[in-house]
């Protein structure tokens, strides 16, 4: 197993070198003076001009350059933001946890929905229920999930007025960030007033977020319960007399959820193209609303340091499912 | 493996087998789904070609006197503007029948791009192995790794916004998936009879990768390239909304959403509709690629 781990911390490595290569080399290919554009529109003197270029070492060769950026990564320091003057990873930092509020909320939705949907299709196959399920997360599959949000905005906001349109939580609450989870937060403090109010905002981005997940693991689970219901052992287990809801959901779905858990994991760059889009529609203030607004301002080393970041999160989770994935199916450990 | 997708129906029936096309046909036929996409495209395609005769007013064109009208069967709708008009007076029918034309060059401009950019090197990734498969191989994990809509982003920014950006942006990002498959087709391939014979016949590099390989893996680039047309007008039509890819007045339909957005108040077919129209397309192009691979594929029927 230590052996398998390593072999899989090994292939990280040059990934990661390869990330924070791509994202030094992308910004190094803005057209433009990187001194000029900090100052904006004012302009900046020369002389101050020439002592900003050796602050930050732009009159070093190139591959200097390349290692000057490791070596500050390495502490840590991804920079600052050319608007807010703030370190990038304390932005980064503050942001973060709304961003994984919102897609740990849109996959237990998506997991609550999706695997009951994939398991009830799978076991009656070809009924009017497996059709419905199959049509239905075909077209959540399809769904271009910025107009999803607009259209639930426009019925359950609108029309309805059931939940609010934007934020996190309405402006009368104030909830001391310990863990930086709304929800958790408003719990700890005892307020429930806060709590309903951050659930009433959580909702429709929730949906939304979780629409393309859930269609991936209904259809997942369906054709793993499928795969697995027509193995010998399910005849088996049926010929010994064992109910039929035991057979399923003991003997069938333990086996069928190994590649749904992996489709799970594999999930984590989906999440974060979903998080990008509706952040933006809910100005949910989290990191895929940041980027984008750090796009707008011309913001580059948000957007430097903010893609970085998630790049190293996805890959760390890939990872993680990775080894998990060898822990549940011992199968895989021992074919590499 | 391509090899056996392609020849097993021949294969197993005894006789004289039908031809492969003609297997093909029938398989596809039976589902229901893919002929229902295949019939969806055929008239967006008509829809596109001849978007100058059915449109009935000018996609750009605005007309002051008509703001945000409601469509014919809500009441202050007129005919002559079936579908409403939008904040500036345009017909909106007529922006989503030449949206039509965008959004379908978009997604065959960016898969083509990609498929022929992505075969070609994932042939040269399968022939040469060595030092330049593995480079790359690693930049296509490295590329897959970061979130796709925030790769193209990046690369938008970089750019600058505009359509032809965002197609090449949304092109790279695709890119990996055709080199993926190429590549293993043609490692899969390299070892079998039929290429050992066309060596010994003593055919060159060239007419082996193009002429002798590439031929037996097209069925899962086919594949890929249908289901890729919908990923490409999805991401386009996000960028477009991000206000990163296509430009007003141009009637991309997620172009058009992101105008709309200030209106989710006042006027809903400004913003349902639009993205209608993507919901169809992408729903259209990803049930013909399910119906082309359970066709092609034959382990998957039964």
């Amino acid at each position: 197993m230590l052996r398998f781990i390593f072999t899989r911390l090994s292939l990280v490595v040059p990934t990661f070198i390869g990330i924070t290569l791509l994202v030094f080399v992308l910004i190094r290919l803005i057209p433009g003076d990187p001194i000029e554009t900090m100052a904006g529109e004012r302009g900046i003197d020369p002389v101050r001009h020439e002592q900003l270029r050796k602050e930050y070492g732009f009159d070093q060769p190139v591959l200097v350059q390349y290692g000057l950026y490791l070596s500050r990564l390495v502490h840590g320091d991804l920079g600052r933001s050319i608007v807010t003057h703030e370190p990038v990873i304390s932005e980064f930092g503050t942001l973060f946890p709304a961003t994984i509020e919102l897609s740990v909320c849109a996959i237990l939705f998506a997991l609550c929905l999706g695997l009951p949907a994939g398991i009830i299709a799978a076991v009656r196959r070809n009924s009017i229920f497996d059709h419905g399920v199959m049509g239905i997360s075909l077209t959540g599959y399809s769904m271009p999930i910025f107009w999803w949000g607009l259209l639930l905005i426009l019925l359950f906001s609108v029309q309805l007025g059931w939940t609010p349109v934007s934020g996190r939580i309405a402006v009368q609450y104030f909830i001391e960030p310990v863990t930086g989870f709304l929800l958790v937060d408003a719990l700890l403090a005892g307020d429930f007033g806060a709590f309903r109010s951050a659930l009433s905002h959580l909702v429709l981005p929730m949906i939304v977020l979780g629409t393309v997940p859930l269609a991936v693991i209904a259809r997942m689970t369906r054709s793993a319960m499928l795969e697995v219901l027509g193995e010998d052992y399910i005849r088996t287990a049926r010929a010994k007399g064992l109910p039929h809801w035991r057979v399923i959901a003991i003997h069938a779905l333990r086996n069928a959820l190994i590649p749904v858990v992996t489709v799970i994991g594999l999930q984590v760059g989906v999440l974060f193209t979903g998080a990008i889009l509706t952040e933006t529609i809910f100005s949910w203030p989290g990191v895929g609303k940041w980027l984008i607004e750090g796009i707008n301002r011309r913001d580059y080393p948000v957007l430097q340091g903010g893609t970085l970041l998630i790049g190293a999160i996805v890959m760390i989770v890939n990872l993680l499912v990775d080894v998990a994935y060898g822990l549940i199916n011992p199968r895989i450990r021992h074919t590499r | 493996m391509t090899a056996e997708v392609l020849n097993t129906p021949v294969m197993s029936q005894p006789g004289a087998p039908p031809h492969p096309l003609s297997q093909f046909w029938s398989d596809f036929k039976a589902n229901f789904g893919a002929v229902a996409g295949l019939v969806v495209i055929v008239v967006l395609v008509l829809l596109a070609l001849l978007a100058d005769i059915v449109a009935p007013h000018s996609p750009i064109l605005t007309n002051n006197t008509v703001f945000l009208k409601p469509p014919f069967w809500q009441q202050g709708g007129s005919i002559a503007y079936p579908l409403g008009t939008d904040a500036i007076g345009r017909d909106i029918l007529s922006r989503l029948i030449h949206g039509a034309r965008l959004s379908l060059l978009i997604g065959i401009a960016v898969v083509s791009l990609s498929v022929v950019t992505g075969t070609i090197l994932g042939l040269v990734a399968g022939f040469f192995r060595g030092v330049i498969e593995i480079a790359i191989m690693r930049l296509m994990d490295i590329t897959l790794t970061l979130p796709s809509l925030l790769l193209a982003i990046v690369i938008v920014a970089i750019l600058g916004p505009g359509l032809m950006n965002a197609m090449l942006a949304v092109a790279i990002v695709l890119l990996p998936h055709y080199v993926r498959i190429a590549r293993a087709a043609v490692i899969s391939e390299v070892s079998k009879d039929y290429v050992t014979a066309a060596k010994v016949a003593g055919a060159g590099r060239l007419r082996l990768m193009f002429k002798e390989v590439l031929p037996n893996c097209a069925a899962p680039l086919i594949v890929q390239a249908t289901l890729g047309i919908s990923t490409a007008i999805l991401d386009a039509a996000a960028l477009g909304f991000l206000g990163l890819g296509a430009q007003p007045p141009l009637p991309e339909w997620g172009t058009m959403l992101a105008d709309a957005r200030e209106f989710v108040l006042r006027a809903w077919w400004v913003v349902t509709l639009p993205g209608l129209a993507i919901l169809v397309t992408v729903l259209a192009f990803n049930l013909l690629g399910d119906g082309l691979r359970d066709a092609l594929d034959p382990k998957l029927k039964r």
